[in-house]
């Protein structure tokens, strides 16, 4: 293995296992998108040959690509691991969350409200997160150990500061962890270490034929729970993710690359970010900062 | 010859005052070695409509509160790839208030970019900047002269600017500190060479980045194995953590702290793979001879080569919080896996970091100050020199009522 890649696992073990150290209760936020798929992968080679000792918890919105899911399950199954899910379409049929009035993109916001309340309703005091600082700029201003205080909401201006590898864990009451093992990684670096560990990953971040529909320059994956036969064109494309949120915001990238190698060589031949192609980011400038002050991950 | 972890992946930090060019030149170096991408470029171009050109500022400062105020508040991490190095930038703000987040970028890097704006030349704020950086042992500071467009270009400026600094930081006991003349806002040195300076024969910044030797930086002679976290499942115990320095290999006789008891290295192990020699930076797990007793905190060195176990010490202390230092009250101290709680015995002096006056008596050390002190805990520490060994040589002071992160020391 390159021996950059041998310093970001080393040090995405050693954070994990403070988490561990430090918190009786830590959970891990698994999405079945490629950063959360290397935590856990981390997450077995840092305790190997014990158990992953905690569960994961997957904040669903009920608009993830059925691969993703299907997916998931899987990983969760081979890991041994306990999979909670927070389940977003669940709270608005009960009535504690109001469908958004943008059916397409609203639902991701009401999942950091979902996931705020079962870290409260299980007592979690650390959620482990695969956000990277080079995903974003207001991520790149992230502690590895980020504070969470009134209510699950990101407090950018005041961070305490984070010196070596010292994490000070001392949690107040009523407040919690995030912690980012994966923060010093970038895109190129998650796929060098697939590609290098075997990992296994999802089909649709592979080149495959599917319906798709152009919605302002973006291709979004074709399903009847979003649009109308009747009122958009649909059409097939060559295409594949490179990232995954929910359907209706993840923006499908014209690709052949069907290998790791060529999703790498891909990669490096773009002149656009990973999250280019998600509409979740791209409602303002600040939307990621504004996402994180309110508790998403 | 053994693979060193630090070798292809580079941790620098850049410093510079208010209006240096910071921003532009990491802009400039992510743009020009394609760390940036074009939606990311396009974003800031049209966020940008009162300037000329593209705002290279606008790519590090990230949060809406930097943008309004037009300054970098907090540190910022960038990153991007060469052939040679994978690159990972704290870029550090200047600005006097926000010195904690100097002492936070400077803690890992080992390479220091310090800019300084060539019509100004050595202005207390670098003074101050070179001092922490050797303070937080950055054992490689390069000063990229910037804005040299601003003095025709002057060889004879640039050498007087060099040799003031090196007159300043001869003091510091900095051993490499090398200068380049820049200019980025149009790149000049930063990537590529330039027509306008040929009498500088030096390479680029991107050239000094990619080839700077920092192997030789790490302790490979002192064997610290700060116990980060043992199984709960009885028989065998099973003791994680990460090298602090030094190399362990399979066989080796080890000693165990507190205890001194001696055992050997029965395996070493990271996921399900057995490896036969851990370097400094690896996270494994280790089986010993005998299966003793540890706990999160203990230690594992060689019997001929121990840290000093002593629970007094002197530091330099860097206070970083808003609360000011209270000696009459206990603090929690975070070193090598250890929460003890520690009192400050005596300050011996604070040190004014534009003068490198020791004041004496100290008045109330608040937040930026330094000060020299010495600490009590109420149980026995592993500890180095800061000097020798970063991870057991630094500590952190966590104030007992808040739980914030109050002070940053490294250990004298």
């Amino acid at each position: 293995m390159h021996t950059h890649l041998l310093e970001l696992e080393s040090e995405a073990i050693f954070i994990l296992r403070e988490v561990v150290a430090c918190f009786e209760k830590p959970v891990l936020l698994f999405s079945g998108g490629k950063d959360s798929i290397v935590l856990a992968h981390l997450a077995k080679k840092a305790f190997f040959p014990e158990e992953i000792p905690f569960p994961f918890l997957h904040i669903d919105t009920g608009y993830n690509f059925p691969e993703t899911i299907e997916f998931r399950d899987k990983i969760v199954r081979k890991l041994r691991v306990k999979l909670l899910v927070g389940d977003v379409a669940k709270a608005i049929e009960e009535g504690w969350l109001a469908e958004p009035q943008d059916k397409l993109t609203g639902r991701n916001k009401l999942q950091s409200d979902v996931l705020k309340q079962m870290i409260e309703s299980y007592g979690f005091q650390a959620a482990i997160g695969g956000a990277r600082r080079d995903e974003e700029k207001a991520r790149a201003k992230e502690r590895i150990f980020s504070i969470r205080e009134n209510r699950g909401g990101w407090n950018p201006d005041n961070q305490s500061p984070e010196m070596w590898n010292l994490y000070n864990a001392n949690l107040k009451q009523g407040c919690h962890f995030r912690v980012f093992p994966l923060s010093d990684w970038t895109e190129r670096d998650v796929w060098d270490y697939i590609l290098e560990e075997r990992i296994e990953i999802p089909p649709i971040y592979l080149a495959h034929r599917r319906a798709v529909v152009e919605i302002n320059g973006q291709l979004l994956a074709y399903s009847p729970l979003f649009f109308d036969k009747d009122i958009h064109t649909i059409i097939k494309k060559k295409v594949r993710c490179r990232t995954i949120g929910d359907m209706p915001t993840t923006g499908m990238w014209l690709s052949s690359a069907s290998t790791l190698t060529e999703i790498i060589q891909e990669i490096d031949q773009s002149d656009r970010t990973e999250r280019g192609a998600r509409l979740d980011d791209q409602s303002s400038s600040f939307s990621m900062e504004d996402r994180k002050r309110d508790g998403y991950f | 010859m053994l693979k060193s972890y630090t070798k292809r992946l580079l941790r620098f930090v850049t410093i510079g005052s208010v209006d240096d060019g910071k921003s532009t030149l990491i802009g400039r170096l992510l743009h020009d070695a394609k760390g940036l991408l074009k939606d990311q470029y396009e974003a800031v171009e049209s966020l940008d409509n009162d300037r000329e050109g593209v705002n290279f500022a606008f790519f590090t400062d990230g949060l809406k509160k930097e943008r309004e105020l037009g300054i970098t508040i907090d540190v910022a991490y960038r990153y991007f790839s060469t052939p040679k190095r994978k690159f990972i930038i704290a870029d550090a703000p200047g600005h006097f208030e926000y010195t904690k987040n100097m002492v936070t970028a400077c803690s890992r890097a080992q390479v220091a970019v310090l800019l300084i704006d060539a019509r100004h030349g050595l202005l207390s704020q670098t003074k101050r900047h070179l001092f922490l950086a050797s303070l937080l042992q950055v054992k490689h500071v390069v000063i990229c002269i910037n804005k040299m467009d601003l003095v025709q270009f002057s060889e004879e400026r640039f050498e007087a600017i060099k040799e003031s600094v090196s007159q300043y930081a001869a003091k510091l006991q900095i051993i490499d500190i090398q200068f380049i003349p820049t200019v980025a806002t149009k790149g000049f040195n930063v990537v590529d060479t330039c027509e306008e300076m040929k009498w500088y024969k030096g390479g680029s910044l991107l050239f000094y980045l990619e080839n700077v030797h920092v192997d030789s930086d790490e302790n490979r002679i002192d064997c610290r194995f700060p116990i980060q976290m043992v199984s709960k499942n009885e028989s065998p115990f099973r003791y994680f953590g990460r090298v602090a320095s030094g190399i362990f290999k399979k066989g080796d006789e080890v000693l165990l702290l507190p205890s001194k008891q001696k055992s050997k290295i029965l395996k070493i192990t990271l996921g399900e793979k057995e490896i036969e020699e851990a370097i400094p930076g690896a996270s494994i797990l280790l089986t010993l001879d005998n299966n003793p007793l540890l706990h999160r905190g203990d230690m594992i060195v060689r019997p001929n080569n121990q840290p000093e176990t002593t629970n007094r010490f002197n530091c330099m202390l860097f206070w970083l919080s808003d609360l000011g230092l209270d000696s009459n009250q206990p603090y929690y101290l975070l070193q090598a896996h250890r929460q003890e709680v520690c009192h400050i015995k005596t300050i011996l002096y604070k040190l004014d970091i534009e003068t490198l006056h020791r004041e004496f008596p100290p008045s109330k050390i608040g937040v930026n100050d330094i000060a020299r002190i010495e600490i009590q805990t109420t149980s026995p520490l592993y500890i180095d020199s800061y000097q020798k060994n970063r991870v057991t040589g630094s500590f952190i002071l966590v104030d007992k009522n808040s739980l914030a992160t109050v002070a940053a020391g490294v250990i004298i």
